[in-house]
């Protein structure tokens, strides 16, 4: 197994992601963005479990698969209120919280 | 000049090996196992009519001045029994001690709370009591029409109880305790008529300028703690030898700094003249008869410290000479009768403190005058009172003149009391102050012509005195009636008047040797001139005194307002020789200077510190915050930021 090959993945992956949530503005794009980041350190922890050929890795995927579910409930939740209110799903938009 | 001060004046006693008597109480019995009534008898009048009259003011008002009395009176008829028991006994066996209970004990420190009773403390203690008793039954009569009578007679007996711990007590813990008292007790009688600022004020700086020397005091105590380990008289008269000369002047000054204090001497003397806005019992009993003498007590007391300490024994000297004369000058100018007592009493507790500063010699004389001046000064005050008492409490003497028919009684009193004041032959003043003027001599030229000087200026001002009250012709109003006041005021004057003119010859001829156990046996002096001669010159300059006084005061008008047009000295005595003006300049400005440069400090560089950082993160705060602008997106920028910059450093420490 060629664990560059992954651990690159990964990379690639993450970082696509963080540059979407830098510069993308709607709030569900941001949001699928969120979960790349989060599904390429999930890749990058079974691909490290795998070579050390024990189960912490995995374990700790799941973990945040199980976590990732339930902030996607909670975060669609959000949005879909905002946009309710404004009319809109710009993460500009909602920047009221502020000094 | 490389001459030291001491062979300068001629006062340098001799050095070490110089014996000083040893105090050694024996353990009390009989009458005077009573010794601790006659503190607590006028304590418990204090207590019963400052607290019980508090409570119920008119029930206590109706018998208060009896009880305020009594107690004083059943504490002279004690001292009167101890006294006796005292005659009775061999001379070895006239100290007594008595130990009541432990004090307080620190460590080593183990004050009891003892008294001791000598050949001293039983003349003062007939001299408080006695002479208070007196001015109690006096003040029955001048504070009648006075609501707050009740209290005054529990100031009064507060102060007796002070005055009669400051002189019994056998540590010199105890004469703090007493000295103190008599402090608070003179701080509130002076003000006693608080609704004047006048008064209000006088209170203030009397008790302001105490403080001062009580440090003087407390230091003594400390040192002597220090360096003796014990605070009793008995112990330190035994040991006080062993302790290095520097170590003693430095008690004897820190002893004759409070001294000064409370005895109004010259550099702390301001307050005295201004403790005449009291009521004139106030001023005889605590400011001419016992607690301004309680310096001269004091000094005496401490003899075993002073004949081994030349340095403070001389500076004593020099302090008593320069108030003599200092009190004296003012005297001669002042229009109101009560400040022209008090400049003369400061004056003659200068002559005492001279006569104390003088050694084995002069301790036993300035004790006599001590005793002889409770008699005739509290008796003129208690005259001066009664004057007032019949002219509207007028004190200006220039609204006075011809009263001597008027107040037969008072004259005649004052009389004995002038006579007795200018040392005339026969009277208590010659004996007392005239042995003292010997006695200067007997040391030193200067000191001498001092006390020389001063008699014939206490003749001068003591005849104006008179002259202008009760001879001259009457310059007062037409709505004032003078009348003589009611026996119960008279008939103490009268005492204190006989007292004034045979005083001296009932002391004269016991009083030495009755004190040499406790300060020592008088040295043989070779005087500079014989006695007969300095008896002849004091007299002959006590006559010029008179008469000039009876040139410039009998012999002309008396103006009614006192003139403008007057000489430098007369502007200078009026103005109490600028005592006020010189404690302003040297000490007030000086500290309230360093108070405004201190202020300044703190409100600009310890305040402007804090409030300057304060400032500085409220500034830094409100540009910071601009980077809360509500954008998610530059958020996760700095978020991203942060962690790039802790992952980057990880990998440098770890590569590195």
């Amino acid at each position: 197994m060629n664990i560059e090959a992954y651990i690159a993945l990964s990379a690639i992956l993450f970082s696509i992601g963080t540059i979407g949530v830098l510069t993308r503005r709607n709030a569900i794009v941001v949001f699928m963005c969120v979960e790349l980041m989060l599904n390429a350190c999930n890749l990058a922890l079974v691909a490290f479990a795998k070579q050390h050929g024990n189960l912490d890795g995995q374990v700790t995927a799941f973990f945040v698969m199980v976590v990732a579910a339930a902030e996607v409930v909670v975060g669609l939740a959000i949005i879909m209120t905002i946009f309710r209110t404004r009319r809109s799903a710009s993460v500009d938009d909602a920047s009221l919280l502020k000094y | 000049m490389t001459i030291p001060e001491a062979n300068l004046w001629g006062l340098a006693a001799e050095g070490g090996g110089h014996e000083v008597p040893v105090i050694d109480p024996g353990a009390a019995s009989g009458v005077f196992s009573l010794m601790w009534l006659v503190i607590a008898l006028p304590a418990a009048g204090a207590l019963v009519l400052l607290l019980g009259g508090a409570l119920f003011d008119k029930a206590v008002s109706r018998w208060g001045h009896l009880l305020g009395c009594a107690t004083v009176l059943g504490s002279f008829l004690v001292s009167l029994a101890m006294f006796v028991g005292l005659l009775g006994r061999d001379e070895a066996e006239r100290q007594v001690g008595q130990h009541l209970f432990t004090w307080f004990q620190a460590g080593s420190l183990d004050v009891g709370f003892d008294l001791l009773y000598d050949q001293l403390s039983a003349l003062f203690l007939l001299l408080i009591t006695g002479v208070g008793s007196l001015i109690h039954i006096y003040s029955i009569g001048y504070m009648e029409h006075d609501p707050r009578r009740r209290r005054f007679f529990g100031y009064l007996n507060l102060f007796v109880a002070a005055m009669l711990m400051l002189v019994l007590a056998g540590n010199y813990v105890g004469v703090f305790l007493g000295w103190e008292g008599v402090g608070l007790a003179s701080y509130l009688l002076i003000g006693f008529w608080q609704h004047k600022p006048s008064a209000a004020a006088a209170a203030k700086k009397a008790f302001v300028i105490n403080r001062v020397g009580d440090i003087g005091l407390s230091l003594a105590i400390a040192l002597m703690f220090v360096t003796f380990g014990t605070t009793a008289f008995s112990t330190i008269s035994e040991v006080s030898g062993e302790a290095s000369e520097s170590t003693l002047n430095a008690i004897g000054l820190l002893l004759l700094l409070a001294a000064c204090g409370k005895s109004a001497q010259v550099p702390l003397q301001a307050w005295l003249l201004d403790a005449m806005e009291g009521p004139t019992p106030v001023s005889a009993l605590i400011h001419a008869a016992t607690m301004v003498t309680a310096g001269v007590y004091l000094v005496v007391r401490s003899n075993f410290v002073f004949e081994l300490a030349p340095a403070a024994q001389t500076a004593v000297v020099v302090v008593g000479a320069v108030t003599l004369l200092w009190g004296a000058v003012i005297g001669c100018a002042k229009d109101d009768i009560k400040k022209a007592l008090a400049g003369s009493t400061m004056s003659q507790i200068g002559y005492m403190m001279l006569a104390a500063g003088l050694g084995v010699a002069g301790y036993a004389f300035a004790i006599f005058h001590l005793l002889t001046h409770g008699f005739f000064k509290a008796n003129m005050f208690l005259g001066a009172g009664s004057v007032m008492h019949g002219m509207n409490d007028d004190v200006d003497m220039r609204h006075y003149g011809g009263l001597r028919t008027e107040m037969r009684f008072t004259f005649w009193t004052f009389l004995f009391g002038y006579l007795a004041i200018i040392g005339f032959p026969g009277t208590a003043g010659y004996f007392s102050k005239d042995k003292i003027i010997e006695a200067a001599f007997g040391e030193n030229i200067w000191v001498g012509l001092a006390a020389l000087l001063g008699a014939g200026i206490t003749a001068f001002y003591m005849t104006r005195v008179v002259l202008m009250t009760f001879f001259t012709k009457p310059r007062w109003e037409k709505d004032v009636h003078p009348h003589e006041s009611p026996l119960v005021m008279t008939v103490p004057l009268m005492i204190l008047g006989a007292l004034s003119l045979v005083g001296g010859l009932m002391m004269f001829g016991w009083i030495g040797d009755w004190l040499a156990p406790v300060v020592g046996a008088e040295e043989h002096h070779d005087l500079p001139i014989p006695v007969w001669a300095i008896i002849a010159l004091t007299l002959t300059v006590v006559a010029i005194g008179v008469g000039i006084a009876w040139m410039l005061v009998q012999q002309r008008e008396v103006p009614r307002e006192a003139p403008q047009d007057v000489s430098f000295v007369t502007r200078a005595a009026r103005a109490d020789l600028y005592g006020d003006a010189i404690n302003d300049t040297l000490v007030v400005e000086p500290g309230a200077a360093t108070v405004r440069a201190l202020t300044a400090i703190d409100d600009g560089v310890v305040d402007g510190a804090v409030e300057g950082g304060a400032l500085a993160v409220a500034g830094a705060g409100s540009r910071l915050r601009r980077l809360q602008n509500g954008f998610v997106r530059s958020y996760a920028l700095t978020i991203l930021g942060g962690v790039l910059l802790v992952a980057l450093t990880l990998m440098a420490v770890t590569l590195a």
